[in-house]
């Protein structure tokens, strides 16, 4: 018999790239794609839709009938604006991941929990540690997504203690970037100038759409691993160095006037106030514990993750510009040095 | 091709031009910048951008044509972001290109400082380099990171631990990271040693850099010692070093304790030209400095057992911060007068 895999926030890019990976793998028997939106494309063939909300009674129906043996748990959502405001986001992340454990308790075949988690958990300051490691206490980020996220991983770490039957695996991934991702980061350096916070550039690890979607495969399919796992590409980006990447002059904004600001950016790019934080302090995960008791490493490092990703952006500053400027400033320099050489003398 | 681009077009960290033979980018292995071939669409390197006729032509003008060249380039690397930092955010292209230059004149004209002892510094793997510190600004630890950096035969890069007001400060907070410098806690200290880096401390804090200068050259208390316990855990072997002149740099007579508090600083220092005479009052005086590095005090046969003993840790302590007093005590009988 093949393997049973529900999918939760299936419509969503990472969710659609999920599903169709899952629905064309032959250890795969059946993929149950759970969200109330539509896709932006419709889901491959092989892959069943139900449209339903995570609190919806029809979903603890499919867990507990349709001999579910892994459940994949994708909907916990990082934008107010797209989740129709940040009270709707909290109850459809914290209220939905209880609803779906609670159907997964009763799931008799039930045998693996993939949780979909994020670095944000950290949450982003001046006195944290140049590095986290998955085990490292952490102060609760006081709001938005981090938050839910942290709620989230409690919830999951409690079915853990109650369904020992069950590998629970959490991943917690960094900021996602690549050519099709839109979430508040990518929008962010979309933007025609990128805001910074004056004095401050923090360092920054993105993961590559891909590596997400390779993770996630190798935790569904691949050898059970329980325990939290951080995700993200090999080395770090200044955000400096991000906005230069993506050819975008920064604008550096003081302090006191910064979330006077990203309310303004907010309206474009969904701009939360612990995106301000990160923007001003970043973080960074250790990825050894991946590497080592999952066996992932991520193909693409943070430096080349992004670059692909900026590649489709419109730069203001091109590579080709700042060559040809180097090297005519250089020519004029050499010429002008030369003829003072020769005239000197004389 | 001249014989010229052959030469990889880097410099060393001491500055001279790297002697190793050029790649198809113009950089030796050392210096080429990870992860950028040199592909069709990229043109930067490219060795035939000048002639040895234009060479020859330039005389006496060449190194400062090699030197804006030079800076050209690394205004080029920055402009398109073409540049690699570690976890830690550790950036040595700008060290090398902008902050050691920035404080290679205080450290060889200004202070005129004179190092003694690097041999007792590791070439490679890691140590752990424990400091007293004062002098109201950290600049005693700035120095000892440029000796390490300048004079040692490897040109180690200290990466000091440094206390949270600093990764809080707007422009400080990037420059702390940017030179290689983390937040004082065992986990980024431990994570620095076991990756073989060259760790400082300075243990006496804000209590050494905000002493009144009567009490110069009398070492604070050593904090709670957690500095020995890292290395114990690590097995890093403890290079207590000792500075003497950066007690007189700022001569602190005041501490206006009140509106530190209110700006949120540990002190708030008068000096006799500060705040009297303004940003004028921000320039130190040029006392002459003696850094020495003493004897490494070794860890590792002690086990990280030895962690769980207060005494071992009490002891270990109490020896560093003896030998650096002894130290400083020598040197300046050593130095004579204060400005040399």
């Amino acid at each position: 018999m093949g393997r049973r895999i529900l999918v939760t926030g299936a419509a969503r890019t990472t969710g659609r790239r999920l599903v169709g990976a899952l629905a064309g793998d032959p250890a795969v028997e059946r993929v149950v794609a759970v969200d109330d939106l539509e896709p932006a494309e419709p889901f491959p063939a092989g892959v069943e839709h139900l449209a339903v909300d995570l609190r919806s009674p029809a979903l603890v129906r499919t867990v507990r009938s349709a001999g579910i043996d892994t459940c994949v748990h994708l909907g916990v959502a990082a934008e107010p604006r797209a989740a129709g405001g940040r009270a709707t986001m909290k109850e459809r992340n914290v209220l939905g991941t209880m609803q779906l454990l609670a159907a997964a308790y009763h799931a008799p075949d039930l045998r693996r929990l993939v949780l979909k988690s994020t670095t944000a958990v950290y949450g982003a300051a001046a006195g944290d540690p140049a590095v986290w490691t998955e085990g490292m206490s952490h102060d609760t980020p006081r709001h938005g997504f981090g938050k839910d996220a942290i709620e989230v991983e409690d919830y999951v770490r409690s079915f853990d203690r109650r369904r020992p039957d069950v590998t629970v695996t959490v991943l917690r991934l960094a900021n996602q970037v690549g050519p099709t991702v839109d979430n508040p980061l990518t929008r962010y350096f979309e933007l025609p100038v990128c805001p910074t916070v004056l004095g401050f550039d923090p360092r920054l690890q993105f993961l590559h759409e891909e590596d997400t979607a390779e993770v996630l495969l190798r935790a569904i399919l691949g050898l059970a691993r329980r325990g939290t796992f951080n995700v993200a590409g090999d080395g770090v980006v200044l955000l400096s160095q991000a906005i230069r990447i993506a050819g975008k002059p920064p604008l550096p904004i003081p302090e006191p006037l910064v979330n006077r600001v990203a309310e303004l950016v907010g309206r474009t790019v969904d701009f939360s106030p612990e995106q301000v934080r990160f923007i001003q302090y970043g973080r960074v995960a250790d990825t050894s514990a991946a590497a080592g008791r999952l066996g992932f490493t991520p193909k693409w490092t943070s430096l080349r993750a992004f670059e692909d990703f900026a590649s489709r952006l419109h730069r203001l500053v091109t590579e080709e510009q700042v060559v040809r400027l180097e090297r005519e400033a250089l020519a004029l320099l050499r010429r002008t040095a030369g003829w003072v050489a020769r005239e000197l003398p004389r | 091709m001249s014989p010229a681009t052959e030469r990889c077009r880097a410099r060393t960290k001491k500055g001279e031009r790297c002697r190793n033979p050029a790649g198809p980018d113009g950089r030796c292995a050392v210096h080429r910048r990870p992860g950028r071939a040199a592909g069709p669409e990229r043109e930067r390197g490219a060795p035939a951008a000048h002639t040895p006729r234009a060479e020859a032509d330039l005389g006496p003008l060449a190194p400062l044509v090699d030197w804006a060249e030079e800076a050209l380039e690394f205004l080029g690397r920055r402009l398109l972001g073409e540049y690699e930092v570690d976890e830690f955010g550790h950036d040595p292209d700008l060290v090398e290109h902008v902050l050691a230059p920035l404080l290679r004149p205080l450290y060889r004209r200004w202070w005129r400082v004179e190092t003694r002892g690097l041999e007792h510094v590791p070439a490679s793997g890691p140590a752990l380099v424990v400091g007293n510190h004062a002098g109201t600004l950290p600049f005693d630890a700035l120095m000892v990171a440029l000796a390490l950096l300048d004079e040692h035969p490897a040109h180690r890069s200290l990466r000091m631990l440094a206390a949270d007001l600093a990764f809080d400060l707007p422009v400080v907070a990037p420059l702390a990271r940017k030179s290689g410098n983390t937040l004082a806690c065992a986990e980024d200290a431990t994570r620095l040693l076991e990756a073989g880096e060259l760790v400082g401390v300075w243990p006496e804090g804000y209590k050494g850099l905000g002493k009144p200068y009567r009490e110069r050259y009398q070492l604070q208390r050593f904090g709670r010692g957690g500095f020995v316990e890292v290395a114990l855990r690590t097995g890093a072997p403890i290079v207590p070093v000792a500075v003497v002149g950066s007690e007189e740099i700022y001569p602190m007579v005041a501490n206006l304790r009140r509106l530190a508090r209110l700006l949120g600083f540990p002190y708030f220092p008068v000096t006799p030209t500060f705040p009297l005479l303004g940003p004028l009052g921000a320039i130190p005086l040029p006392s002459k400095w003696l850094i020495e590095f003493c004897p490494p005090i070794e860890t590792a046969h002690l086990g990280p057992e030895a962690t769980l003993d207060p005494m071992v840790l009490f002891d270990l302590t109490d020896q560093v911060r003896d030998t650096i007093q002894r130290t400083v005590h020598q040197n300046l009988l050593r130095r004579g007068g204060v400005f040399g």
